[in-house]
This record gives structure tokens, sequence and C-alpha cells, in this order.
């Protein structure tokens, strides 16, 4: 018999807090590189397809941060929320509502135009997510409603309420009965950052402000220290003076209205008009992302330009080697169960023993 | 309303409920013993492209069940591996192992998407399904129906009545104190683990097997989680379970009555209602903290270290 | 040295059951046990005496299977034996009672006991037998109570019960009277001198050497994970015992008693606090009054579990009362404040746990003194207004100014409170109050699990404080603590407070009644003014 011992360390390993995102990409890589040889798939050509291949290229590189921004965007709020233990997982509808309460103004008031409409629409995204993560933080707060049912929950709310805003009432009237919005009008569109070389928008700078911010908040101050004591534990954080309940609002609001500038910035930058399906599951690949951040924003950027990758990857490796695009979506999930065997080494030895084998005790 | 529409509309009800009850009596015995498995989605759906992938290849419905119900288990057991001897947050763990089944099922089930399903046929029992208008609902079902409702008496007389279940409540209650007795506390919550994951892989091949006899993507949408909220309804007892699941079996077939009534609500909304159902019970449950506190396994989702 | 063998019935009777020989545990560079050897005769009471972190939870976890040694050898019954689990353990003949109870709150008596039975029983044949059992040695259960409703003397009945049914011929008792009020505590000990006379032997950890003289026919001392030393305590000395156990004589605490000073200003008083239990287990506050002067220390007895953390709480401000004036500090009303509004006028908290509670294992040291001084002291260790950046360096200075007051011995320079020892830790936690310099110490259990040598610290740092004009309210189980510190002592029971006792005239039988829930002549009893 082999036998897994943990046992806990005193002092957390400082080393294994920086090494363990590493572990887990060279953990990911050797299974992944196990199922392509599986798949009958040349395993050395499939991860250059992977994660080589699309940063080759200078127009790649802009899609690469077009995939990114929302990533980070959602990842950094997501980071506040799993660290003072508000399990926030609806990010993904929070995104969608965003983007939706930030199409109001091009979608429905098109002949209003101008310079203040993007700013405009910005803000009305953040309020969006921000509302509609208030629903699961209040249910929380004020009911002691699971966090991450509700939250869950309510992606598949958000998502059927898109479906019927673009079949119905929001449908472009010169559309050919397609299921999307008409298309933005330009004050309306989030500028391109240099658009000579491809098409990352402003998104991507947001992404970097807010990781930029939540950092500093995160490791200087007051609020940062609030968020770490409350998640590690509640009832040191009520003896320290600070309010679980408050913080539940906060964390949530705050990943709502990041994940609602995601949404409305990728509405607005990338697409340009909504249809049924803006994410491809950027709010759930943003847990992974936080998590391979080892939720540390600045970790997250990192985390969150190597998960585009894999978006990207994904795509390439179809094209190149007949790879279904599928694949990326399994790469992602090893990805996180690779990064939280990592992270047991901060805290815990690992011993793998035999038993049984020596000892005559073993038999019960 | 004709009675062979209520028989119709009750026979629905039943078969949209069996997956959930599975699912959900699987994630009770393994909250019972302390571990929150948030990965019965990915669970459920891995049973689901397993159960439709091994009828079409072997053309028996039957073997699609087993493999199901094999992988189910065999799939938490990564999860157990994390959870249980790692001791990673059982949070993100079980989150993982839901996004891992989402995406290989995926992968698997592309091969298999359009293709006509194997049907896993019902069984009538003989004299008592002839019973008027209870005797289809009741004894002209899929094989899995009257399992389901084995599994909820059975699930109920091994926690309350059986030895075993009695150290799986210990367990739950206070790891600490069982492995202090000399329980061994890690074995008792792998099998539980693996017992939830073979019921997931059951109801996620009820789905493809029985209920829309065919492979799309993310089918299970998101039922591996009512099945979580179905337990916190439930208060950790089995036969809260039936009703919990038979109400939202309910709900969920309403969309399809309802336009068949004619009533002039867009499809989404109704879509919706499992899901604003699902945090309205949840509210309803929560909101009775004394109660919910008092019926909660006590060290759920705590990690077990042992001292060494 | 001869094991009086005077009632004699059985025939072994004097013979050695358990034999040790050089059982050693090491965690990490930590050697718990180092080469501890133990003999045990049938029919003996035996003490295992050691300060907290002496290795006595080791060496009994190692004889019992839940761990195993390192080195060394067992003979059980003359047979060589080594159990691998404490169900094997339970087979070879030995029993155990837990000092933090190894038991299960959702789970009925019955089905407790029947959790540590082998084989196969019926339920209702378990709750026949725990009865006759416990009418037989005076222990009387419900089998059918829920063990969370069970207050803290009766859960050690179960387990005690529990332990019985197994029918072993060696009992290991840890701790057993730390929770007991003195009467119960003098029930066990008639049990345990009816398990003696049937030929039984006990094994009995304690560090009171009260009970010990009394009680045990034999003792073995440890220290620093050595036997240092096997003696007939009723030959001893609480005193020689003492000094063999923490290995120098502990200095009492100096204090000049100070006669109650009525021209003293009340700096903290309760006026009628009630409150509802908050959760299924918990104790609700019944009317409870009290006010101290600055210069006092008033201490609070009572057994675990009669709604001392509850009162703990709610002094603290972490929970909060609806009326504003139920609790002054230095004259100003502050029912109504969390516990940072009570921090600002001048009071200052220690709860009984230290981590999870007072502190953050995962936190730096320095972070754990920002955890209860980022309100009070918010000009020193923060700037920026509504930023509120962490001044790390003022934060660093304060660290190092509490660790050479109170003796603090960590390693690295600002390591995680993980890994402090228990009493480094507590010095620690009350290190920081202590810094601030406040005019009342609310302090819960403030030595409980603390080494004799930094309790001491701790009880001599309280008493200086209040020397100097604090005044001190001091939760405590442990009676001889409150004696050695207190000027008035009252009593918890059911979640209400008698009225305070004089320490110097009341007695501990006294103290024991009103701990036990009897009303001698409460509310007017000799309360001091």
């Amino acid at each position: 018999m082999i036998r897994i011992e943990v046992s806990r360390r005193r002092q957390h390993s400082q080393f294994f807090a920086i090494a363990s995102p590493f572990i887990a990409l060279a953990i990911t890589i050797v299974v992944g590189a196990i199922m392509f040889a599986l798949l009958g798939k040349p395993p050395l050509a499939a991860l250059y397809a992977y994660f080589i291949e699309p940063v080759t290229e200078l127009w790649s590189v802009h899609e690469l941060l077009v995939k990114a921004a929302p990533l980070i965007l959602i990842a950094v709020g997501l980071s506040v929320c799993y660290l003072s233990n508000n399990w926030n997982i609806g990010a993904e509808g929070q995104f969608v509502m965003g983007a939706v309460a930030g199409s109001i103004l091009p979608v429905l008031f098109p002949q209003i135009t101008g310079p203040l409409v993007l700013p405009a629409m910005l803000v009305m995204g953040m309020i969006g997510g921000a509302a509609f993560a208030t629903i699961p933080a209040l249910l929380k707060a004020r009911f002691n409603t699971n966090e991450i049912l509700s939250s869950l929950m309510l992606v598949y709310v958000a998502q059927l309420f898109l479906d019927w805003l673009v079949r119905g009432p929001w449908r472009n009237p010169e559309g050919f009965n397609f299921p999307e919005t008409r298309t933005f009008h330009a004050d309306a569109i989030l500028p391109e950052i240099w658009s000579a070389s491809g098409r990352a928008h402003y998104g991507f700078l947001f992404a970097l402000i807010a990781a930029a911010v939540i950092w500093f908040v995160l490791s200087k101050t007051i609020h940062g220290f609030e968020i770490r004591v409350l998640g590690e534990s509640p009832r040191a954080g009520r003896f320290a003076g600070f309010s679980a309940r408050r913080m539940i609002f906060a964390a949530f609001l705050l990943s709502g209205a990041l994940a609602g500038l995601a949404g409305i910035s990728e509405v607005s930058g990338a697409i340009g008009r909504l249809t049924p399906s803006i994410s491809p599951g950027y709010g759930f690949t943003a847990i992974i992302v936080a998590f391979l951040g080892r939720l540390n924003p600045i970790g997250i950027v990192i985390a969150g330009l190597f998960l585009a990758l894999s978006y990207l990857g994904g795509e390439a490796a179809q094209i190149s080697l007949g790879i279904s695009d599928k694949v990326a979506a399994v790469f992602q999930g090893l990805l996180l169960f690779a990064v939280l065997a990592s992270d047991t080494l901060i805290r815990y030895k690992i011993a793998i023993v035999r038993t049984g084998a020596l000892t005559n005790g073993g038999a019960r | 309303m004709s009675p062979d529409m209520a028989q119709a509309i009750l026979l629905t009800i039943a078969t949209a409920a069996t997956p959930l009850l599975i699912a959900a009596l699987g994630e009770l015995v393994v909250e019972r013993s302390g571990v929150l498995n948030l990965g019965v989605e990915g669970m459920m759906i891995m049973g689901a492209v397993t159960g439709f992938a091994v009828a079409q290849l072997t053309g028996s419905p039957w073997l699609g069940v087993l493999a199901a119900v094999i992988v189910g288990a065999l799939f938490s057991l990564l999860f157990g591996v994390l959870a249980l001897s790692l001791a990673a947050n059982q949070v993100a763990t079980g989150l993982s192992l839901t996004l891992l089944g989402l995406g290989v099922s995926g992968m698997i089930g592309e091969n298999f998407i359009g293709l006509p399903g194997v049907k896993l046929e019902a069984i009538s029992i003989p004299v008592l399904s002839d019973l008027p208008f209870v005797g289809k609902v009741l004894f002209n079902q899929d094989p899995v129906f009257y399992l389901s409702l084995l599994l909820a008496v059975g699930i109920w007389w091994f926690i309350f009545r059986s030895r075993a279940g009695l150290t799986l409540r210990a367990v739950g209650d206070n790891h600490a104190s069982a492995h202090a007795l000399g329980i061994n506390v890690l074995k008792v919550r792998y099998l539980a683990v693996m017992f939830g994951g073979a019921c997931a892989g059951l109801a996620g091949a009820h789905l493809s097997l029985v209920y829309t006899p065919q492979w799309t993507e993310d089918m299970t949408a998101g039922r591996g989680w009512i099945a979580l909220a179905l337990v916190v309804f439930a208060s950790w007892l089995p036969f809260r379970v039936i009703i919990g699941a038979y109400l939202f079996g309910a709900v969920t077939i309403a969309q399809f009555h309802a336009q068949a009534l004619g009533i002039a609500i867009p499809s989404q909304f109704l879509s919706a209602l499992p899901y604003l159902a699902t945090i309205i019970v949840l509210v309803l449950i929560s909101a009775n903290r004394r109660m919910t506190m008092r019926n909660t396994p006590a060290s759920l989702g705590k990690p077990f270290v042992p001292d060494r | 040295m001869t094991v009086s063998a005077s009632h004699a019935q059985d025939q072994g009777k004097g013979l050695p059951l358990l034999e040790v020989s050089g059982f050693s545990k090491s965690f990490g560079p930590l050697k718990a046990n180092d080469g501890v050897d133990l003999v045990i005769r049938r029919g003996e009471i035996h003490a295992l005496l050691g300060e907290n972190g002496a290795g006595k939870s080791t060496f009994v976890k190692m004889l019992f299977g839940s761990l195993q040694p390192d080195a060394g050898s067992m003979h059980f019954d003359g047979k060589a034996v080594r159990p691998s689990s404490p169900s094997e353990a339970r087979k070879l003949g030995l029993g155990m009672v837990f000092q933090h109870f190894s038991l299960f709150d959702s789970l009925t008596v019955a089905e407790n006991i029947a959790l540590s039975l082998d084989g196969s029983f019926a339920l209702s044949d378990i709750a026949a037998e725990a009865s006759r059992l416990g009418a037989a040695y005076g222990l009387h259960l419900n089998p059918e109570a829920l063990v969370g409703d069970l207050s803290v003397g009766e859960r050690q009945r179960v387990e005690i019960v529990r332990c019985l049914l197994q029918k072993p011929s060696l009992i290991i008792l840890d701790e057993p009277t730390s929770v007991l009020t003195p009467q119960e505590a003098e029930r066990l000990f008639e049990t345990l001198e009816t398990l003696k006379s049937e030929g039984k032997s006990i094994l009995y950890i304690s560090h009171r050497l009260d009970e010990v003289r009394r009680m045990c026919d034999k003792a073995t001392i440890l220290r620093h994970g050595r036997v240092v030393g096997a003696c007939d305590p009723r030959r001893e000395t609480a005193a020689s015992l003492a000094a063999m156990m923490v290995g120098a004589e502990v200095a009492g605490v100096r204090r000049t008693p100070s006669p109650a000073d009525s021209e003293q200003p009340v700096v903290f008083s309760v006026e009628g606090l009630s409150q509802a239990p908050l959760g299924p287990f918990s104790m609700p506050l019944r009317d409870i009054r009290m006010s101290l002067r600055a210069g006092e220390v008033l201490g609070i007895a009572g057994v675990a579990g009669n709604g001392q953390s509850e009162l703990f709480e709610a002094l603290s401000g972490e929970q909060t009362q609806g009326n504003a004036d139920i609790i002054t500090i230095r004259g100003k009303p502050a029912g109504h404040l969390g516990p940072n509004g009570r921090r600002k006028l001048g009071a200052a908290f220690a709860p009984e746990e230290r981590i999870g509670h007072a502190a953050v294992s995962t936190l730096s040291l320095s972070e754990n003194v920002l955890l209860a001084r980022h309100a009070s002291d918010a000009s020193a260790y923060l700037s920026g207004g509504v930023f509120g950046i962490v001044r790390t360096g003022a934060l660093g200075r304060a660290l190092a100014r509490i660790v050479s007051a109170m003796d603090v011995r960590k390693s690295g320079a600002d390591p995680d409170a993980s890994t402090l020892s228990g009493g480094n830790l507590q010095k620690l936690i009350l290190g920081r109050e202590f810094d601030r310099q406040p005019t009342v110490f609310v302090v819960n259990q403030p030595t409980w699990g603390v080494d004799a040598g930094a309790a001491a610290r701790i009880r001599q740092t309280l008493v200086d404080a209040t020397a100097a004009g604090a005044a001190a309210l001091v939760i405590s189980q442990d009676l001889d603590e409150l004696f050695e510190i207190s000027d008035r002592i009252a009593v918890m029971h059911d979640g209400e407070m008698s009225a305070p006792l004089d320490a110097a005239t009341v007695t501990r039988e006294h103290l024991g009644l009103l701990m036990g829930g009897a009303e001698p002549e409460k509310h007017h009893g000799v309360a001091a003014s």
C-alpha cells in the first residue's frame, strides 16, 4: 500500500509560495503531452501550437490581450472575494448583466452620441454587474444563503435574460431576424490601443489599472488586511472590529463591478453589439486565473495572459493539427487541479510512504 | 385537465426528478461524512457522456449505465486525492472538478453529437402497472426510476439504522473525535466521495439514456448544482430529498406544459424558473438559521489532517 | 516504593500490568518523548505529572495507538504489544477518557457509546447496559439525550461509561478534573476508588498536585519529554512535586492585597446584561451585573460552558447590546459600541482561544499586533487617511517592544503566529494590550494550557498593571489562579453570575457549590463592597 501523508508546516514555505504555479504548469504540460500522445497527435507540435505559436506574430499578441483583458478584470475582483471567504462563482452572470446594462445607451438610444456616451456606458456596465452581484451578497448577509449556489444559479438567469433580450425586445429591426442587437455606433465603441497593429482595446488597460490598484490595497493598506483576516478567521476578524457582513457586500460589489466592466468592454471593444453568446466562459475561466495567480493581482495578470493563450492555442491547434478546440477547456480544468495540488505544498509537507509491507500492525 | 394529461404530466415530472434525486442522494452521503464536493455537475456530465458513448458503441444501454457509474466514481477520486489526501480547499477543488468534467465531456462527446441515442426502455411491472391512474406513473417506468426510490430508502436505512451509517455521521460531526476513537476518517470519506461520484454518474446516464436519449454539450444544464441545493433544502434527510427533487422536477417541466397550455410567457423566463426556484428555496431554508445550524454536519467542508 | 497491597484480593494484584521502556517520539526537531519508562501495577492508581508541553499527551497517545513511537517497547499483561490504532489498544484492555472529550454533539449518548464498541450491538442493548453501569458507579445518564445538550460534567460521565463498557483493565484519564467543580471531582474520586478496589489500574494524568497526593499510589514525573522522577506522591509535599515538574521553584505572584477602596473611581460597570442564546449549543446570559474600581481584580469562576465565552463576547463588543448604558467604560456608555469603540475608551480584551479568535495563525506576529490595535492606535500604525496605509516600521517597533517586555520566544524576525508555542503566543496576545496601558482588562482563561513559567509571568503582569491603577476582570476555570490574583471572586453558572465575594474570606467549598448551581445565599452572599 502506498499512502500520501501530509503534515502541517508551522511556518508557510516562501519557496513553494512562489514555485507552486510553476509546478502546476509543469504538471499540466506533462499531462497534456501524454493526452496528445494518446489522441495520436505529436505532443511537441501540439504544445508548440498551444503555447508558442499564438505569440509569434504581433496581431495575435493583440488577440491575446483582447482575451486576457476580461479574464484579468474578473479575476482581480474574484481574488478579493476568495481572500475574504466569499465564494462568488457567478462572475459569468455579472459579466453578462454588465454588458446588458452598458448596452442600454447604444441599443435603445442610438440617437444619443458624443464623447460622453462611452464613459457613461462603462459606468452603467459596472453598476449593472455590481447590482447583479448584490443579489447573492444580500441573500448571504441577510438570510445566510449559500452564495456559491445562489451566484451560480444567477448565471443561468442572466444568460437566459440576455437570450430573451436579443431575440425579443432588443433585436435589431434591420437584422434579418438574426438574434443580435443593432451594431454600436462609433461613439459607443471602446477604441483600440494601437490600431495600426491589431485589435487590442482599452479593456486591457483597465485590467492593468484594476490589478495595480487592488494589489496596492491588498498588500499595503488596512483594508487589505481586513480582507485577509476575515477570510482566514471570521471570529478573529470580529474581534478586530471588522464586519464580515460589510465585507460580503464590499467583495461582491467590487467583483461584480469589475466583471460588469469586463462585460461592457468586451461588447463595446471586441464585438460591437450584443449577441446571445458574448462570453466563451470568461467568468469561469477567471476562477482558474485567480487561483493560478495565487489570488495576487500581479500573479493574476500573468495567469490571465497565460490562460488567454490557451484560448488562442485551442484555435491554433485546431487549424494546424486538427485537435478539437474542446481540449482547451480540458487544459484549463487540469491546470486548476494542478495548482490546487501544488498549493498544498505551501502549508503542508507531503510524504509518500509505503505501509503494510513492513509493519505487522497494518492489518485492521 | 383530463386524467390522461395529468398522468402524462406526472410521468414527465418523475422522469425529470429522477436524475436530481439520485445525484442529490449521493451528495447527501458525501456531505454527511463532512465533505462538500461541488463537482456534482462535472461528475454528472461525465456520467452522461460515458453512458451515451458506451451505449452507442455497444448497443447496450445497460452497459452504458454501468460504465457511467464506474466513471463517475473514478472521476470523484480526483477530488478525493486533492481535497482529502492533500487537504486542498474543498470549494475550489469541487469547482475544478466541474470545470474539468465539462471540458473532458465536451472533448469525448464531440464524436457523438447528432447520433441517435439508445434509450433505456421502461420496465412494466405486471399487474401493478395496470392499476388505474397510478399504475403507469409508478409501475411502468425506466429501471433507474425504481432504483432511485430504492436508493432513497436504502440510504435512509444506512444512515440511521446501520452501524456503518453511525460511523459516517460521527465522521461528519467531529473528525478529530472520530480519529481519536480509531475511526479511519479518510477511508470513510473516500468511500463516501466515491459513492457520491457513482450516484452522479448514474444520474448523468439517466439524462442521456432516458430523459433525452442523445448527447448535447453541457446537457446537464446546472442540474448538478440544483442537486447540491436540494441537499441543503432537505436538511440532509433522505426522504426530504424526494420531496425536493419532485418539486424541482415539476418546475423543470412546467415550461413545456405551459407552452402546451398556450400561456404566453417568453420561453426564456420559463427556463429560468428552476434556477430562480432554487434560490428561493435556499433562502427559505437558510433563513431558519437555528434549524440549519443544527442539521448541518459540523465538520462540513473542513479538511482533516491528523497529527503525526 | 512498595505498593500498598493490604487490601489486595485478586491474585495478580501488585504485579506489573503495563511496562513501557524507552518510548521516544520526535516532531521535527522537537523531542516530545525521549526514552520514557513507566511501570503500572494491577490495582494501582498511577499519576503522570508534568507541565503543559512536557510530553504527557504524546506519551498517552502512543499507549493508546493514536501515535506510533519512534523507538521503545511496551508490555501489557506480560506480552509485548504495539497497538497501531485505538481499536487495537481497546482490544488489549486499555480504556481512555480524553481531556478534550472525543464526543459527537449531534449524536445521542447511546450512539456515542456504540461508536467505541467493536462488533455490532443493538442500540437498545447499549442503552440498557450504559444505564446499568452508570447506576453501579454513580454516573447517571439519559441514553437518548443529545450529547451537544449535556453539561461538561455529564459529558465526562459519558466518556467514563463508554470506557467502562469495554471492560478495560487499565483506564487512562487525561486531566479529568480540570473541567469539574470540586464537588463533581469528589464524586469522580469515589468512582475511581471503586474501580481500584475491583483490581483495575488507572493512569491519572494531572497537574493538580493536591489530587495526586491524595489519590495516587505512585507518580512518574515528565519534564521536556524525559522522566525526571518517580515517587510515592503521598510522601511528597506539593512544593517538592512542583519543583520536580518545573525543574525550579516557581515564584508565586507578588502582590500587596489592597482592601477594596471605595475612593477609587468605577472604571467598568455592567448593569443588567441579558442575551438570548446565539446558536444551538450556546448559553444565554441572564441579568449580569458588576462594577470594577481602578486597582482591583475581579475573578469569575465557573465550569466551562456556563456562559463565560458568551459573557466575554458581550463585554468585548463582539456582541453589542441594544441599550448603550448597560456597559460603561470610564463612565461613558459603551453597550452600543463594537470592540474598537470599547478599546478606544480604554478597554483591552484577551479571549480564551488564542488561534482563530485572539490571533490568526497564518498571519505574522506584527500583523497580529495590528489585529487588535489598528483602530485604537490608528495614528501610530496607519497613514494616508481613508487609504489606511499600514506603517510597517512603526508596527515592527511595537512588536520588538512587546517581545522584550513579555519575553516572547520566537524564531526569526517576524514569523507566522503558528510557529509560537501556546505560552509565547499568549504572552504576545496579552503583551499587545499591556503595551497600550489600558484602564480595563477583560481576559478569559489567561493561562489555560500555558507552561508554569509563562503563567507566572502573565499573572504578575496583570497584577502589576492593576497596582498601577488599571482594573482587571479575569475569567478562569482555575480556582488556584483566581485565589492568587483576585480581590473579589464571582461565579458563573447557567448564564447567571453570582454576587462577587471577598477572595480573602470565601472558601473553595462555597465557590464549588455556586459552580455546581447550588444557591447557598445567592445575591445576598458575603458581597464585598
